[in-house]
């Protein structure tokens, strides 16, 4: 029998919960735990410099990896600050244990220093949370919060623990569960046989017929089964932001990203489809646009592992509750079975009318002969030069949605952004955590001027890590997405969206010991993009790039339109 | 459409806010809401009434599993049940009215379990249309104060809400 003290517990059973990295801040009712971090190696603990930052870099390790990423925060402050990161991973469905320190048990409730409700604060944002109470339940209920985040819908889960549960002098038997079973949670394992043998007989039969598929995909680790699938019925295939690389973005059944910024033949695609298969996407009003004009044709085979998101705001005919794998596994093997084939008369003159929306090339800009660059070929030339295959992690704003819609990516995981709560400050910590995991990897940070000063900091801890993500800012010198919607809503008033007293980008990231390079003209930045993938290939390069702020960012679908409402250009509506 | 909800809850702390804040937080409308332990010391029953169209109440059930304590929920309104609620209901009692309000509470089934000089106090018991019926039927005019339980629920037959 071994006897353990709660804070010795806590780091043993997040080692045996397979954590390598602890992403956190220390602070008061943490001490003990710090303490026991200090005193061994197979836990490393990565200091940051705010801790919205630590919940992001989890989030990015988690992401790329598809493992829970942790944090770790003292109590009050440090709690409250991750509450943006933990609704970030929320909001996408990213599996996170998060531990915040609490003051002394006797002293709940009475407004004591650092002491906040932690579980109160963040119990909207979390898939589920834990206050111990008992120092000997450490280590089950760090197995039960691993269980919890990465099974089913995965989310973030928050373990509060105050400061008496960790005394070192106080030691108790430590067992680690070797198996998690709760009466109460029960993640589905496959999907109804019945409703899948519907589904195939649905898509058989289908004319104009389409899958949409969403972040779930990447989450399951079922991409191969998708490209699979989609290859098979020869089908075309729409990723949602959430779900880019779970098929090619090179792909010849790629139609594009759907929705708000989604390409035009992806959107009429949709709109014209008789049969939608949806796979791990939620239908979210940033796909639909007004839900009552959506698909009117559409018959809508729904898979996905959380049933509250089937028939939400869009009502599933064929609705399925189940891992995306599985059940994308059970409906190749009908297919197999089957004696039936798609249609395939129907399917050439569906793809004939595809490529003829393809003909609009939509997804185009016009470059500047004299002045700046355009964001878009920026996006261009650093997938050139990344060979379209780095880690690729985004703020929020025009430069994210540039970014999905002209980084073509080719595998999962690659494309990390936050897509549902739409954080600025997201994308460094993000890139951060990937290349932490992925040292060998490129992993570049597109932002704005804008999102990158809600998290800069954190240029703090790459020095002292040694992380050398690559940065790209598209600085047009105004917060581009709202700037678009007050040049297309509001007369051009720019209310607040204008950038006055940027900082020298350069001379900052020097400052912090980093590499920085500014881009103004277009022939600079060849030289800028090799020098930063190659002579400066181990150190943290911000690329400050000079783009045109008029640009918008296109197609964008009419609000209150259907998905096939866009405007294409500043002067071009469908 | 009113649904009454019926829930078997972990018997741990906090779970009863997990499910009052989610209908805080999704904007679903709690009528009424009762909780109290069952003959299983770690599990407590919950009882919600809620309105709102099949769409609405599906989101609401589908939500409520989701909640990780949430062990069975049922949706009583679904077939065959029992409701009651139990109702305190202070009445102004003076002269002729204390006979009258006396005959309507032998009417409904209640029974008077306190008395002063001007005022009864009268117990009831019943679904919730009974007791706003009896509210009626005595004037509200004469109403001092009332109290209620909330709706409890049970399904009608061999049908049990059990682990």
């Amino acid at each position: 029998m071994e006897l353990l003290s709660g804070g010795e517990m806590l780091v043993r059973a997040l080692h045996e919960a397979g954590v390598e990295y602890i992403y956190g801040y220390p602070g008061g009712s943490l001490l003990h735990v710090y303490d026991a971090l200090y005193k061994q190696s197979a836990v490393k603990h990565v200091l940051v410099r705010h801790e919205q930052a630590a919940a992001h870099m989890a989030d990015g390790y988690a992401r790329a990896t598809g493992k829970p990423g942790v944090v770790m925060v003292t109590s009050g402050p440090g709690a409250t600050n991750t509450v943006t990161g933990i609704a970030t991973a929320f909001t996408d469905s990213i599996p996170m244990v998060v531990i915040s320190g609490q003051v002394m048990s006797h002293l709940v409730g009475d407004d004591a220093f650092q002491e906040t409700d932690m579980l109160g604060v963040s119990r909207p944002i979390v898939k589920h949370s834990f206050s111990v109470t008992r120092p000997e339940d450490i280590p089950e209920l760090v197995a039960k919060a691993f269980y919890i985040a990465s099974t089913g819908r995965p989310g973030p889960v928050v373990i509060d623990i105050p400061k008496d549960m960790t005394m070192p002098n106080e030691r108790y038997e430590y067992v680690y569960p070797k198996k998690v079973k709760m009466r109460s949670y029960t993640p589905p394992q496959r999907g109804h046989s019945g409703q899948i043998k519907k589904a195939v007989e649905l898509l058989l039969k289908a004319k104009r017929p389409v899958v949409y598929s969403g972040g779930g995909v990447i989450i399951d680790g079922s991409s191969d089964k998708l490209r699979a699938l989609v290859d098979r019925l020869n089908f075309p295939c729409t990723n949602t932001l959430m779900g880019l690389g779970a098929y090619p973005g090179t792909g010849e059944r790629f139609v594009g990203m759907l929705g708000m910024h989604g390409a035009y033949e992806a959107n009429m695609t949709m709109h014209h489809a008789d049969v939608i298969l949806a796979i791990g996407a939620r239908f979210d009003d940033r796909v639909t646009n007004a839900t009552n004009k959506f698909c009117p044709d559409a018959k809508i085979v729904h898979i996905d592992i959380d049933p509250s998101s089937i028939s939400k705001t869009i009502i599933a005919d064929v609705p399925i509750v189940g891992p995306v794998g599985n059940v994308l596994d059970e409906m190749m093997a009908l297919l197999d079975e089957s004696d039936e084939t798609p249609d395939s008369e129907a399917l050439t003159a569906w793809w004939k009318q595809i490529n003829e929306w393809r003909q609009r090339h939509a997804m185009r800009y016009e470059k500047n002969d004299n002045g700046l660059m355009k964001p878009q070929e920026v996006i261009e030339a650093m997938w050139e030069a990344t060979r379209g295959d780095a880690y690729i992690t985004s703020d929020v704003g025009q430069h994210q949605m540039f970014a999905a819609q002209y980084y073509k990516f080719d595998k999962p995981n690659r494309w990390i952004n936050s897509g549902g709560l739409g954080t600025m400050g997201f994308g460094f910590p993000a890139a951060m955590g990937v290349k932490m995991n992925f040292p060998d990897e490129m992993v570049v940070c597109v932002t704005g001027e804008g999102s990158i000063q809600m998290n800069i900091q954190e240029l703090s801890t790459c020095l002292q890590y040694g992380i050398p993500v690559k940065i790209l800012c598209l600085n047009n010198g105004s917060l581009g997405m709202v700037r678009q919607w007050q040049d297309m809503n509001y007369e051009g008033r720019h209310s607040s969206s204008y950038m006055e007293s940027l900082p020298d980008f350069i001379k900052l990231v020097e400052a912090y010991g980093h590499v920085g390079i500014r881009v103004t003209e277009r022939d600079q930045l060849p030289q800028a993009l090799e020098d930063t993938f190659g002579k400066y290939n181990d150190r943290l390069v911000f690329l400050d790039v000079a783009v045109d702020e008029h640009e918008h960012v296109y197609p964008m679908q009419v609000p209150a339109g259907s998905m096939r409402d866009m405007w294409l250009s500043k002067t071009e509506r469908t | 459409m009113r649904h009454i909800i019926s829930i078997l809850l972990e018997n741990e702390p906090g779970a009863l806010s997990r499910v009052v804040g989610l209908f805080a937080q999704r904007g679903y409308n709690i009528e009424t809401l009762t909780v109290a332990p069952t003959e299983d010391n770690t599990l407590s029953r919950l009882t919600m009434t809620t309105h709102g169209d099949d769409r609405k109440i599906e989101q609401i059930t589908k939500q409520l599993n989701k909640l990780i304590e949430v062990v069975k929920l049922v949706d009583l309104s679904e077939g065959a049940h029992i409701e009651r609620e139990l109702m305190l209901i202070k009445v102004k009692a003076v002269g002729a009215q204390r006979a009258e309000i006396k005959r309507t509470a032998d009417i409904f089934r209640g029974q008077i379990v306190d008395v002063s000089p001007s005022v009864y106090t009268i117990q009831l018991t019943g679904a919730s249309d009974k007791l706003e019926a009896f509210i009626e039927a005595i004037g509200p005019g004469c109403v001092l104060e009332t109290v209620r339980t909330g709706v409890s629920g049970i399904a009608r037959g061999e049908k049990i809400l059990s682990l």
